[in-house]
């Protein structure tokens, strides 16, 4: 019985085809490498001056007179922002996890899911806006500052941001732990809380710093929401009420501006790859760290 | 005493999954038009054995074969399209499995993979199919519900009506009676013993009685090694030809 | 039964208080969230009806409705989608059915992880080098999409691989048995019971493609374009468009004296589009989950 004369070839073919999609996401990631070194490849090789791109503090790239790409305030925005956005969101995405796996009633678990997924649905321009407009009032009428678009605005948004990624992350951490480990505890008196806190944090903690991991590479990498939320400053930020820059918003608010090729052009560019290679170093420690514990359970 | 060409013959077949060897060196003849059972104790090569003939053996990571094997005196490993090879060979597996299609795509399935197109055609198959895996009369009413909704028997009937689907000339059978209860099995047997005049028909089964009922000839594998071979009758009396095949079938161990 | 002693009625108020804290860690993450969804609503109020959804922003976009950048987000969400789904459903296919586990296989998922995780900025980057300059497509339609595409691309490679690994591998092994080649195997067995997997990556995909504004921003959305009210077809592949997302960029940021509601009015827009896309992801695995065929 066989009425169908290129079934191998015809085979061949199709996993060729299928082959080819699969490698595409190496490529992908390539190109973007690639083509994004490449607008920034002059300039990188002949004129840019890495010393003072990582160390001084002056970013004047429209100066007439005396350009300078120190991109040091930049970074201290971005890390600024970042870690207060994390020193909110890691505990409170932990204890959420923590609650949703351990804690929660049967029947308040699927809505509270939902909720978190819904919170991680919204665009990062609306947060941008929300940092705008809502955060803004509230921060200037709470502390009596005289502006709201703050290093405390961009890192509330970005908390808010962040905490839906490392509350699912978190919580398949806490779930790939065996249910043998709680039923062992619990048989020896343990109270959930004791369960959690001596036998599942600890049998989970690789997964858990996993999801923080991918938390900081979230906020690390937000562009709209800090740009609109956290002011135009380009210093390094004395206070939480100070207005700062991120390297993201930089390039988005410069970049319409810049001629193209030319050298300010190329340096936004090359943030860019600093940018890329932040969150690829991240991306690859999680990855590590996951499969660290596939080798080890 | 066996004569003429044989159906399928092993020469010096070597099988290993990922350095651990399953079978180490076995030859052997299968006859034509006759039930041959392969019996041993677990981790003997017997599913292994049926892998290696239908090919699936190379859809398993790290699996390497070494050795040949003759399907009317072609050598299956040089063959070019393995597909029309897997439906000469038609293969039951130890668990029964109703693919979530309709009964009647459930059988009608390998024909179309094959090619065959017309509705009248592929009615044929499906009514014939079932009615040698003695499924017809239960479903004949419900063709077009789920083939997963049947029960364990059934669903061993059907994964035999499937088999037979694309006119196999050799039918394996890997332990087919496991999970389905005495009186399907029992139904089954029947069923293979109405086959056998047309079809070559190879049993593995860890069920010596089973073997004893059904087999015209039987193998003893041990340990990935072919151990004996002969007459149903020689294998099963107080003196088979080796030691180990008394024992085992007289269950000092298994 | 037993009795209480000072260490069980200790361990059992320690119980209670970190269900408490927990528990309002988790509310206090979502609280906010419907008050600040809720606060956005009203003060979009005034401005919210149908007419603000057909009708072009006038009067230098301080008026008028958001025809033209929601037709704009339509284009680029559906021309992303026609590029991201076959390659996002069959690399997923590739890596769940015909790769092995090895080294290679890892550094595939290495680099699908990785692409989830570049920011929108440097896709946008990417896009801007890529296809605008070194494609010479220029700032378009195509462009934004094909770089929307490739940023979006993990969603469905994750949705689709999760559904594909559900479908247990005894079928297949049935399927090969009967001389079926892998690929019939997966059109005809494996992709119809993936379905409801597959089309949640779809819609999550065109949640996201529809929400983003940096890839867009300089690959083919732009401040301000003209077109008519009531044609379908008012944007070529080449040529520049509005965009929802971009829109509420611009007019918070951008354009003065702008009346508070419009913006309010186009973050319920955008924020509302994207919700009813997640609810109904949600709605179908729900469904299709209940309507198991094994």
């Amino acid at each position: 019985m066989n009425r169908r004369p290129f079934e191998v070839l015809g085979e061949r073919l199709i996993e060729l085809v299928i082959t080819i999609c699969g490698i595409s996401a190496i490529v992908f990631v390539f190109s973007i490498f690639y083509f994004v070194f490449r607008e920034g490849a002059a300039f990188f090789f002949h004129g840019f001056k890495p010393g003072e791109f990582l160390a001084s503090v002056e970013w004047y790239p429209t100066s007439q007179s005396h350009v300078r790409y120190g991109a040091l305030a930049l970074i201290a925005g971005t890390f600024s922002v970042t870690v207060l956005a994390m020193a909110i969101a890691v505990p409170f995405g932990l204890g959420a996890a923590i609650f949703v796996s351990e804690f929660c009633p049967r029947r308040m678990k699927e809505t509270l899911k939902i909720l978190i997924e819904m919170l991680a649905a919204i665009p990062s321009v609306v947060w941008g806006f929300i940092g705008l407009t809502i955060m803004n009032s509230l921060i200037i009428r709470v502390f009596d500052a005289p502006i709201g678009l703050t290093v405390l605005n961009g890192g509330l948004i970005l908390a808010m941001m962040s905490v839906p990624i490392i509350v699912s992350i978190g919580e398949d951490a806490l779930k790939a732990v065996p249910d043998t480990y709680r039923e062992a505890a619990m048989a020896l008196g343990a109270t959930r809380w004791q369960v959690t806190y001596r036998v599942l944090l600890p049998a989970a903690r690789n997964g858990l710093l996993a999801a923080v991991l991918l938390g900081v590479g979230r906020a690390v990498g937000e562009t709209m929401a800090v740009l609109m939320a956290t002011g135009h400053a380009v210093r390094i930020p004395a206070s939480l009420l100070d207005p700062v820059r991120t390297l993201t918003a930089t390039i988005a608010a410069e970049l319409g501006e810049a001629a193209v090729h030319s050298d300010h052009y190329q340096v936004l560019f090359i943030i860019g790859i600093l940018l890329f290679v932040i969150t690829f170093v991240i991306n690859l420690l999680a990855d590590l760290i996951v499969k660290g514990i596939r080798k080890n359970s | 005493m066996v004569t003429g060409i044989p159906k399928l013959s092993i020469r010096d077949l070597h099988v290993s999954y990922s350095g651990a060897e399953a079978i180490r060196g076995m030859s052997m003849d299968i006859p034509p038009h006759k039930i041959m059972a392969i019996i041993g104790p677990a981790h003997s090569g017997k599913s292994t054995l049926l892998r290696v003939i239908n090919r699936t053996i190379e859809l398993v990571p790290g699996a390497r074969v070494r050795g040949t094997v003759l399907l009317d005196g072609e050598d299956i490993r040089t063959m070019r399209n393995v597909y029309a090879l897997r439906r000469r060979v038609g293969m039951v597996s130890p668990l029964p499995v109703g693919l979530p299609l309709t009964i009647y795509d459930n059988v009608a399935f390998a024909p179309r993979m094959a090619g065959v197109r017309k509705g009248t055609d592929l009615d044929a198959i499906v009514e014939r199919c079932l009615r040698q895996a003695a499924l017809w009369d239960e479903v004949k009413d419900r063709l077009y519900t789920l083939g997963t909704k049947l029960s364990g028997g059934q669903q061993q009937r059907l994964t035999i009506a499937r088999a037979l689907s694309h006119d196999p000339d050799v039918l394996c059978l890997d332990e087919f009676s496991i999970a389905i209860d005495p009186v399907t099995t029992s139904r089954i047997e029947d069923v293979l013993r109405e086959l056998r005049s047309k079809i070559t028909i190879i049993v593995v089964t860890n069920l010596v009685l089973q073997a004893r009922r059904l087999a015209d000839r039987t193998a003893f594998m041990l340990n990935g090694e072919l151990v004996e071979i002969g007459g149903t009758e020689e294998i099963f009396s107080e003196t088979p030809k080796d030691r180990r095949t008394h024992d085992y079938v007289h269950g000092v161990f298994g | 039964m037993f009795s209480e002693t000072a260490i069980t009625r200790r361990k059992q108020w320690t119980e209670r208080v970190a269900c408490l804290v927990l528990g309002a860690m988790a509310l206090l993450m979502v609280v906010p969230l419907v008050l600040i969804l809720a606060h956005l609503v009203y003060k979009a109020w005034p401005f919210l009806s149908w007419d603000f959804l057909i009708r072009v922003p006038a009067n230098g976009m301080r008026g008028g409705g958001i025809w033209s950048p929601l037709l704009g987000t339509i284009y680029l969400v559906l021309l992303s989608l026609a590029v991201a789904a076959p390659v996002g459903i069959l690399a997923a296919i590739y890596l769940n059915e015909y790769a092995r586990d090895n080294w290679f296989t890892r550094l595939i998922h290495l680099a699908v992880v990785n692409l989830a995780g570049v920011p929108s900025i440097v896709h946008a980057l990417f896009g801007l080098g890529a296809f605008v300059i070194f494609a010479g497509i220029g700032r378009s339609i195509l462009a934004a999409s094909l770089t929307l595409a490739i940023m979006t691309l993990p969603v469905i490679i994750a949705s689709t691989k999760e559904a594909l690994s559900a479908v247990p591998p005894a079928f297949r092994e049935a399927c090969w048995n009967v001389g079926a080649t892998r690929w019939q195997t997966i059109r005809h067995v494996v992709l119809p019971n993936s379905i409801s997997g597959i089309l949640t990556g779809v819609i999550l995909q065109v949640s996201r493609a529809a929400g983003e504004t940096a890839p867009v921003m300089f690959t083919g959305a732009v401040f301000y374009k003209a077109i008519a009210e009531n044609d379908l077809f008012a944007y070529g592949l080449l040529d520049q468009c509005m965009a929802l997302s971009m829109h509420l960029f611009t007019i918070s940021t951008q354009v003065p004296d702008v009346p508070d509601a419009l913006p309010y009015g186009t973050a319920v827009v955008l924020v509302g589009v994207v919700l009813v896309v997640n609810a109904t992801a949600i709605a179908l695995r729900a469904f299709l989950r209940s309507r198991k065929r094994w």
